[in-house]
């Protein structure tokens, strides 16, 4: 007697809970997103949370009649956390869709899950050019560091920097800013004379800077993550560099729109490489950095926000394409080939390497309503990333 | 060359400045403290805080930051570390880790874990250069300068109180035998506590004097941990001079190896701390002996 009561309550609270269960399931459309909320790269997601909150706030959270719902990890960017956090994400919260992903270890801790699972992964900060081809699932919306290496190499040399000592973060991406840098600026005739790895972790740059420094190059070019620049860039002036005439430039994460302003005046003048200035003008752009502006107590947007905001929308635009019904497969087909005007200018997500194709700018640290702007100088447009030319 | 040396030397001072006080409460007290640098961490916050929220000049963060770590660490000796002086090492260890676990985790929540930047006064900020288009080239910051003389100056100090102050002599009879210190009248525990937090205040201290060169997030215990382990091991516990120049030692070697050998980086310190501990396993300038 006892039992069957107790079975036919389970029966009563199956066919209770079951309809709503399968509900939620179908009405929900999961964004599983992980970032470095806290830990030294901590400003990068903060930078992203803040872009992907402000673009569902402005473009409504619900598409193809399923509500967005992002849940937001912190994997302190630790790459042995952010695959434990995605297999969960991927197992228990069954996520349609995985982004985020603050730095190339992690996006590469991660690729393999999203293969097995065949979830799409939208990798928004990252920027090893073979990030990508980790995994067919992977698509891009930040940058290929590659991209923005060869513009800085293309533009020095044509501005009587001949002989370059190079100084990047021993990872993915500095190697990749390295060697990408130093193939295009031989090819158009320089030198490098030496190449300096500075471990990740390691905040004391005097040592390497002052070798630079006894190696009289004409200028120093900088690879350093999104938040460690201004390090590189105190110490640079505190040894005096500028006034030796070693001139300072890089790809844009160095001067990131994050900290420019923290670094003082002592910036003004360098020239760096990048996809994206807050400073870029377009109605589009203005109007992103005032509303994430105005939603974040006054932070300016840099390159990362960028990157989660565009992500987003990738995510949504495909969503509504697949009309709510996809797989992962036929999401990953609706992220490929979309074509839009990004904050950062006109952008498309190439359909064979599922990396991001945009202008190229090449900027200059001026003073615009007595702050501290990149300000963009020269164009190069569609630039696919040359790590995957060959 | 000299550049390098210079360089080197700054970073040694500032290592000891971190270190002594650790020096202090294992050699002397015979407590391991790994929760050292949060102390020192503790400092450097103080000072950024005060710099960026009330505007406080910097001059005068450095003797109130001391007094905060000092402070900080009086009250954890007298709540905390006072009933751990008798335990086995092992508990002090995993004791003083919790508590490294927990400053990080709460500076981690209350000021966030982005890399703090001061901004130095203009007087500390040049850059003086001597026979620069000679072998014998020397650049140095003005800060770097700044760190140095603060260093010697507190080194000199701590070794005259030590030899020649009567607290000197008690807390050295307190160490030697805590019992007979005891007996002839010496407030063994006030000794301690006076000790535990000119020590904490130290790494305060060098924290503050720190935040520029080393960087300060809220990892910084962690970063640095192994660094004065190393001061205090390779210089030894009983002396001041011993940890002095054990850190002069790595922040040559450290900044010399990064410099001469960019590729091997970090290494280098940790081969000559071998090397050295293979060849005096009691340290540089123990007394022998006396573990």
């Amino acid at each position: 007697m006892k039992k069957r009561l107790f079975l036919s309550a389970v029966a009563v609270a199956i066919a209770f809970t079951s309809p709503s269960f399968s509900f939620a399931q179908d009405n929900t459309f999961k964004v599983g997103l992980i970032l470095p909320m806290t830990g030294p790269f901590a400003s990068t997601g903060k930078q992203i949370d803040a872009a992907v909150k402000l673009y569902l706030a402005q473009n409504g959270d619900t598409a193809a009649g399923k509500k967005i719902q992002v849940i937001l990890k912190d994997d302190a960017s630790t790459p042995d956390s952010t695959k434990r956090l995605a297999q969960e994400l991927i197992v228990n919260d069954k996520v349609n869709v995985l982004a985020g992903f603050g730095l190339t270890p992690l996006a590469f801790a991660t690729a393999p899950l999203a293969t097995q699972s065949k979830t799409p992964m939208v990798v928004m900060a990252a920027a090893t050019s073979s990030i990508t081809q980790a995994s067919p699932y992977v698509v891009r919306t930040s940058f290929a560091l590659p991209q923005a290496a060869v513009a800085i190499a293309d533009w020095a040399p044509k501005n009587g920097i001949k002989k370059v000592v190079t100084l990047v973060s021993d990872f993915g991406p500095g190697i990749d800013a390295e060697k990408f840098f130093k193939d295009r600026f031989t090819f158009n005739g320089g030198v490098v004379t030496e190449t300096l790895r500075v471990p990740l972790r390691n905040p004391d740059f005097a040592p390497f800077l002052q070798k630079v420094r006894d190696l009289k190059p004409d200028a120093m070019y900088v690879f350093v993550p999104s938040g460690a620049g201004a390090a590189v860039v105190k110490q640079y002036i505190e040894r005096g560099m500028d006034k030796a005439g070693i001139k300072l430039i890089g790809t844009g994460d160095v001067t990131d729109d994050d900290i420019l302003n923290g670094m003082g005046d002592s910036t003004l003048g360098m020239v760096t490489s990048h996809h994206y200035s807050a400073a870029h003008k377009s109605a589009v752009n203005q109007k992103f950095v005032a509303a994430f502006e105005k939603a974040n107590g006054g932070l300016r947007p840099n390159f990362m926000a960028v990157g989660g905001y565009d992500g987003m929308r990738v995510i949504v635009e495909a969503l509504k394409t697949t009309k709510g019904k996809g797989t992962g497969d036929d999401l990953l087909a609706a992220m490929k080939g979309q074509i839009f005007e990004s904050p950062r200018g006109p952008m498309f997500i190439d359909a064979q390497t599922r990396d991001v194709v945009h202008n190229i700018y090449i900027r200059k640290v001026e003073k615009q309503n007595g702050q501290l702007y990149n300000v963009e100088f020269e164009t190069i447009k569609d630039v696919k990333d040359p790590g995957k030319a060959k | 060359m000299l550049t390098i040396l210079f360089d080197g030397v700054a970073y040694g001072m500032l290592l000891f400045i971190l270190a002594v006080g650790l020096a202090v409460t294992m050699g002397l007290m015979n407590f391991i403290n790994l929760a050292h640098g949060a102390f020192a961490m503790a400092g450097g916050y103080i000072t950024v805080l005060l710099m960026q929220k009330m505007g406080v000049p910097f001059l005068w963060c450095l003797p109130l930051s001391f007094m905060g770590a000092a402070l900080l660490g009086a009250v954890l000796e007298v709540t905390l570390y006072r009933r751990l002086y008798g335990k086995p090492h092992l508990d002090q260890v995993l004791f003083s880790i919790g508590l490294v676990f927990m400053a990080v985790a709460s500076t981690d929540y209350f000021v966030g874990s982005t890399l703090q930047i001061i901004q130095l006064p203009e007087f500390l900020k040049g850059r003086t250069e001597l026979w620069m288009d000679t072998p014998f080239a020397l650049g140095m910051g003005h800060y770097r300068l700044f760190i140095v003389a603060v260093c010697a100056a507190l080194t000199v100090a701590l070794q005259l109180i030590l030899s020649k102050t009567r607290f000197g002599s008690r807390l050295r009879a307190a160490v030697d035998d805590q019992r007979v210190a005891a007996g002839l009248g010496i407030n063994v525990n006030v000794v301690f506590l006076a000790t535990f937090a000119v020590g904490s205040g130290l790494a305060g201290l060098g924290g503050a004097l720190g935040a520029e060169v080393l960087g300060l997030d809220p990892t910084f215990p962690f970063k640095f941990m192994v660094y004065f382990l190393i001061v205090v091991a390779v210089g030894g516990t009983t002396t001041i001079t011993g940890p002095l120049l054990a850190a002069l030692l790595l922040g040559i070697a450290d900044v010399a190896g990064k410099y001469y050998v960019p590729k091997l980086g970090a290494f280098i310190v940790y081969t000559l701390m071998i090397v050295i501990l293979i060849w005096r396993p009691q340290g540089l300038f123990s007394r022998g002996g006396k573990s």
